[in-house]
């Protein structure tokens, strides 16, 4: 992997006029894409009904968390938020796992008929979930999953792609230390775990990374198979209930922020190890 | 083209040796399928069960709970060509990813190439143009729904206004701005991804490449222009798929948004599958329309594959 997004590339750069028209640039538009945002922040901290006073004022008569309190104590966001991390979680550690263990039994194993299978894997790339929508949903119906966390869960865990990275890297792998392991009697599984495993562990946390942004901010499937409110998700919740709060533009700021927050807070923790993992499973992928 | 420009790339594969003993030999072969089962499992239970049922719920006229119809052969087919809701939709659908792919990878590079030449900040770049990919769509359209694109004292308006201009436009209720501020706001969405993929690759351009470039006498223009976008050209084939392929499987937002209206001139095709299929409760009609749509992403894989196996050939 050598996908590194380097912050610093040593070479000090001559402040050119060329270099200030492309500072003033990137200024400019950092301004254009935080605005929304801030917007959004801004409109949540003002007192109910001041949202939509024209003409406009970034900040309300006074700086209040009345609109938080209310989307809080409404009940069910505390909820969805679990709901989103119990989902997202075991859909990343199911993935992660499934993905693995078979892009390890395609890399490393030979057995009749697995060419043919890795094709009709890969072959599965080419297909967008959302085509399958309606047969899938009748299949939840059948096996009693609607409106349960699997029924959200297992359509989401077998990403053909995520298959095809994992196989080029453990391609790229050279085979001794499995030898060795081999030689000194130790099976496949053992040397499964205690090599393969931790050896992967960058583009593991790639695949995971990934996993686990697409399956937060999965909107369709979740809006799809889950009908009681109890067991939505956040983005669902609340596109589900925005009507319900009556047009409270501050209480719905507040959710928005709520909602975005948690991926934000991961990234600004994390934006190293995410901007690499997302980069590179984005181009893998191809 | 001889030099790679796409940071993923994997090492060779290690040759194998030739002599080894038997036993290490019967364990690479051995227990394939246990680790190839549980994935394995999933895959056909939820991708190609569907795929194949599809097919079959399409040739029928079966309700939402896929019970109570009868074989009715390509009739949902018929009826999908000749049915306007298709057409219309088709083409909102391919009207979105025309309007916003062309943006959407210019805008990538341009980003990129602001980010990778500045030399500083560079978190800073990063988190304002990449953090918005990170929030859920349902996110997104509540925001531009509720506080940035109603009229007069949304924030759209509210911007012109402070420039003196005259507000009061429908962003999402007039059928001639619609579209169009679905795109802005996906734009702003989603550029932080082909903003990081342009990013990584120009990071894997050897420095000594503008070095030598520079040495005889190039400017900064030139070695853009020369050096810089044709070392781009890779990344730019995978960008532009990856952002056809999205940009075609439009939905979130636009639900969210504007519900395909108005008077349906913004709904994608994905949303008439989910109407006829779970409001109109008709889903093998559903069914049949996803294959149309399926064959469309089918067509443009397709398409993709072959020039991306026609520039591997000329490497």
């Amino acid at each position: 992997m050598s996908a590194s997004l380097s912050t610093d590339e040593g070479r000090k750069a001559r402040w050119t006029p060329g270099r200030w028209v492309m500072l003033a640039a990137a200024l400019l538009l950092t301004v254009v894409w935080v605005l929304p945002l801030a917007w959004a922040l801004a409109t949540s901290f003002k007192p109910e009904g001041e949202a939509t006073k024209t003409p406009l004022r970034w900040l309300g008569s006074h700086v209040t968390f009345d609109a938080y309190r209310k989307v809080w104590e409404a009940g069910d966001i505390g909820r969805w938020m679990f709901n989103t991390a119990y989902i997202s979680v075991m859909t990343t550690i199911l993935t992660v796992l499934l993905c693995a263990m078979a892009a390890y039994g395609f890399s490393r194993t030979e057995f009749r008929g697995r060419k043919v299978l890795y094709a009709v894997v890969l072959a599965g790339i080419m297909v967008p979930p959302q085509v399958l929508m309606a047969p899938l949903f009748a299949e939840m119906v059948q096996l009693g999953l609607v409106d349960t966390y699997w029924g959200v869960i297992l359509p989401q865990v077998a990403v053909p792609a995520m298959v095809f990275i994992l196989v080029k890297f453990f391609d790229g792998v050279p085979r001794e230390l499995e030898e060795a392991a081999f030689v000194d009697g130790a099976g496949r599984w053992r040397v499964f775990w205690t090599i393969v495993m931790p050896l992967s562990r960058p583009v593991l946390a790639a695949v995971g990374i990934f996993t686990f942004i697409s399956t937060w901010n999965n909107f369709l499937w979740p809006f799809l198979v889950t009908t009681d409110p109890g067991g939505m998700t956040l983005p669902v919740g609340l596109v589900n209930v925005q009507t319900s709060y009556g047009l409270r533009y501050e209480q719905m700021m507040a959710s928005v922020v709520i909602a975005g927050l948690p991926l934000l807070i991961v990234f600004a923790l994390f934006q190293r190890q995410i901007v690499r993992g997302v980069a590179h499973t984005g181009l893998a992928g191809q | 083209m001889t030099t790679t420009t796409t940071p993923t790339t994997v090492p060779v594969p290690a040759e194998q040796p030739a002599a080894r003993p038997v036993t290490v030999r019967r364990k690479w072969t051995e227990h394939g399928l246990v680790f190839i089962a549980p994935f394995f499992l999933a895959y056909a239970l939820f991708l190609l069960w569907p795929l194949v049922s599809g097919i079959g719920m399409s040739l029928r006229s079966d309700n939402i709970t896929g019970e109570g119809g009868e074989f009715v052969g390509f009739d949902n087919y018929t009826e999908a060509f000749q049915d306007p809701g298709v057409w219309s939709s088709l083409w909102n659908t391919i009207w979105f990813t025309i309007l916003s792919t062309v943006p959407l990878v210019v805008m990538g590079l341009v980003l990129a190439l602001l980010s990778h030449h500045l030399r500083f900040v560079q978190w800073l770049w990063r988190l304002s143009w990449f953090a918005p990919f990170l929030l859920p769509s349902g996110v997104i359209g509540l925001l531009f729904l509720w506080v940035i694109f109603p009229s007069d004292f949304g924030f759209a308006d509210q911007l012109l206004a402070w420039f003196g201009l005259h507000p009061g436009i429908g962003w999402l209720t007039d059928e001639r701005y619609a579209m169009l501020s679905i795109v802005a706001a996906t734009v702003w969405w989603t550029v932080g991804f082909n903003f990081l993929l342009y990013l990584a690759a120009l990071q894997s351009i050897p420095q000594h490449l503008y070095e030598a470039a520079e040495l005889d006498g190039a400017g900064a223009w030139q070695r853009l222009r020369h050096v810089t976008l044709p070392l781009l050209k890779r990344t730019t084939g995978v960008v532009l798929v990856l952002q056809i392929l999205a940009s075609l499987k439009i939905f979130d937002q636009v639900y969210i948004m504007t519900g395909g209206g108005p008077d349906d001139s913004t709904r994608p095709i994905l949303q008439y599958v989910y109407q006829s299929g779970f409001t109109g409760y008709r889903i093998g009609y559903a069914s049949a329309v996803s294959y149309l749509f399926f064959a469309l992403i089918v067509i443009v894989s397709l398409v993709q594959l072959r020039l991306s196996r026609r520039s591997g050939e000329s490497a």
